[in-house]
């Protein structure tokens, strides 16, 4: 009975031992951007010759704005075409995953194109190398002047299909865009696509235009726009070009901006040499007044749910950061470090918000938390300012001006982004000098 | 009135008096105190541990057979024969100390030392070979038990389940998938975002099986960030292998589970 007992214990005892797993924690990782091959879309022999296009070409112009586009990311690695040993057509049936392992590629895209009765028709796949599957395939049918767009809608959905958060490709910017010497800048209105293609000047530079905005929900613009030296906030329609004027204040006009729903435009203005923020409906066209201070208050921008606004206000001495409720209660300081802080910009996310930071004659650029902890100076410089984020919250826009020298010249102003890790900052090409940009939201929402 | 006057001016007298005595005797010197030297805390397994030298062994059970109590405590004394398989140095090691060997025995290279040395260096030189000559003692001892051993029992995962990996074993295997992990960037860091993987491996460190433990989670709709964090594990994995195992002990790590979480990383 003893010796049943013992053996039955050990037994037990082995089973648990057996059983027994070794658990390995992985908490660290890489951030090297992915290695990813973009192989050049296979353009089908059956094609037909399209007006202004050359077809033949295609497939090489849409990999190649696909492959901009991540690598601008600086989450991508687009690996050198010469390297690729597959052709796009057998790549795009079913690719040898090994060949492509072999220049330690980690993703794969592939894709096929064909023009018909005056249609562009693209399909894609991108394929997991490692795991040596398919990830997502798609296609689309336009027409074919309208391919670099197609090539951004990819490129969004490859970046969502790897990140996990949206993508950002197929936007565009509208920017302030300036030319002449500092002392007679003409001023225009212009928009692009966020990769720096397809400018288009909306205003003819006759009056001097500021801050434009986009509505997050759809593709109109609010910008300011003096008429006879008093400042007016117009609306502007991108895809009709059709503009109004929202209102005549009385006084100066500052910053106007979209409520999240689109329906109401925020702004601040001076009445009697002290400035307060109000808001517009859009509707009805009834004007608001949200703050009511002595002091100068400011650039107010929403959150992305529309129940708080920050704004800046040197209600305390000195410019900083503010966030109230959307009716103008339970005003709360958020910023307390040194320096001045200005233009406060709710992320689309909700979670951070960007601003301008002045600071013994230098500029910064950074990101906190929306209660003003966890303050990240993403940049310096001489000066920058106007952060505008991307629809997916991970990238800012901004423009940078660099000194005049003693007789005046040598003063630009050009528009540059970088990532909220304060990484990969970028210079925007842009036709003209360049200012206040403001990023639109995703256009195939 | 006037008496308690005099009492007054009298013990703040003294007050005053005894403060300029003891006030110089209050200053006290800062104390010089050493170098805060770290030190880290670490649990040491069986591995870990240096292999005893045979002599040290007998001396070292001498002692534990007079303190009985306490080996009970620590260790069966069955568990004593059954550590051997484990104190196999890896072929790795083994190649790097014949090579020292050789180096240190050959002529050319040691005789002008010899010329030259002191008494004390020549004792040292000798004791080198000496030490070169209990090498190959131990690793005949080593092969031997090996060969005996050859079938894993039950007391080898006895030890496995004592200490798994050594520390060096799993730091080894952690920083090899370090390299090859991608973190994808775009992931909230405020989710609970830990992605277990199981793995069924082979002796020499591929892939035979994996599985994400919280399977059903990639899958559901609102779990996004989840499915794209566990397959950046999963293509790690993939990369990484064969993975830096062990060259003994296959019973112990066959089975592993890496649990993947980049919440560090990502809050930066």
């Amino acid at each position: 009975m003893k010796k049943i007992f013992i053996l039955s214990f050990l037994i037990i005892l082995q089973s648990t031992f057996a059983h027994s797993l070794i658990k390995v924690d992985i908490t660290r990782g890489n951030l090297d951007p992915l290695p990813i091959a973009v192989s050049p879309l296979h353009v089908d022999p059956k094609s037909e010759i399209s007006e202004n296009i050359k077809v033949k070409e295609l497939g090489d112009k849409i990999s190649e704005v696909i492959e901009n586009n991540f690598r601008a990311t600086g989450l991508f690695n687009p690996l050198k075409k010469e390297a690729f040993v597959q052709k796009p057509d057998i790549a795009h049936l079913k690719p040898r995953f090994e060949d492509w392992r072999l220049i330690k590629a980690q993703a794969l895209v592939t894709g096929k194109l064909l023009v018909k009765d005056d249609k562009l028709k693209i399909e894609f796949r991108l394929w997991d190398l490692t795991a040596s599957k398919e990830m997502i395939a798609l296609a689309f049918t336009t027409t074919p002047t309208n391919w670099r767009r197609v090539a951004h809608i990819i490129s969004d959905k490859i970046y969502e299909r790897l990140t996990g958060e949206e993508g950002y490709f197929d936007t565009r910017v509208i920017y302030v865009a300036e030319s002449g010497p500092k002392d007679r800048r003409v001023k225009k209105l212009a928009i692009m696509d966020q990769d720096g293609a397809n400018t288009k000047y909306l205003t003819l530079g006759n009056e001097l235009v500021l801050t434009p905005r986009f509505n997050p929900a759809n593709q109109l613009v609010t910008y300011l726009s003096y008429f006879r030296n008093l400042p007016r906030v117009y609306l502007l329609d991108i895809e009709t070009g059709v503009q109004e004027v929202v209102g005549n204040f009385p006084g100066m006009t500052f910053a106007p901006r979209f409520s999240p729903d689109g329906k109401k435009i925020i702004m601040s203005f001076a009445k009697d040499g002290n400035s307060d923020i109000y808001t517009m409906d859009l509707e009805t066209r009834v004007v608001e007044r949200i703050t009511d201070h002595s002091s100068i208050d400011t650039s107010p921008s929403y959150s992305p749910d529309g129940k708080y606004i920050a704004f800046n206000s040197d209600r305390s001495g000195l410019q900083q950061i503010y966030v109230m409720k959307s009716d103008g209660s339970n005003v709360k300081r958020v910023t307390f470090g040194k320096g001045l802080y200005g233009t406060p910009v709710w992320s689309p996310r909700g979670d951070l918000i960007a601003f301008t930071k002045v600071r013994k004659g230098r500029f910064y650029i950074g990101v906190m938390r929306v209660d003003g902890t966890g303050e990240r100076l993403l940049t310096e410089n001489y000066y920058q300012e106007a952060p505008s984020w991307s629809p997916n919250g991970r990238v800012l826009i901004f423009y940078r001006e660099t000194k005049s020298d003693s007789k005046g010249k040598g003063h630009s102003a050009k528009l540059w982004s970088i990532d909220i890790t304060g990484y990969n900052e970028r210079k925007i090409k842009t036709e003209t000098d360049a200012s206040d940009p403001s990023w639109s939201s995703l256009l195939s929402k | 009135m006037t008496r308690s006057l005099i009492y007054s001016l009298f013990f703040h007298a003294i007050i005053i008096l005894l403060t300029i005595l003891s006030l110089p005797f209050m200053l006290r010197q800062p104390i010089d105190l050493p170098p805060i030297v770290s030190v880290e805390l670490i649990q040491i397994s069986d591995k870990t541990n240096i292999p005893y030298a045979p002599k040290a062994r007998k001396v070292i059970e001498k002692v534990k057979k007079e303190e009985k109590r306490v080996v009970s405590e620590q260790a069966p004394p069955a568990a004593k024969a059954k550590e051997k398989p484990d104190r196999i140095p890896m072929p790795d090691e083994e190649k790097e100390e014949k090579k020292l060997v050789k180096k240190k025995q050959n002529p050319e290279e040691v005789e002008p030392q010899v010329r030259q040395s002191s008494e004390f260096e020549k004792k040292e030189i000798i004791d080198t070979n000496q030490i070169a000559a209990l090498i190959d003692k131990a690793k005949e001892e080593e092969a031997l038990t090996e060969k005996t051993s050859s079938k894993l029992t039950q007391s080898s995962q006895k030890n496995s389940f004592a200490s798994g990996l050594t520390l060096s074993q799993e730091d080894a295997l952690r920083a090899q998938i370090f390299g090859c992990w991608s973190i994808p960037l775009g992931l909230p860091y405020d989710d609970n975002l830990l992605v277990r993987i199981k793995l069924k491996l082979k002796k020499d460190g591929t892939v035979l099986k994996s599985e994400i433990l919280d399977h059903e989670r990639m899958n559901r709709p609102d779990q996004k960030f989840y499915k794209i964090l566990a397959e950046s594990a999963l293509r790690a994995v993939r990369i990484c292998q064969p993975l830096k195992v062990p060259p003994t002990g296959y019973e112990k790590w066959k089975d592993l589970q890496l649990n993947f979480n980049p919440t560090e990383m990502l809050k930066g």
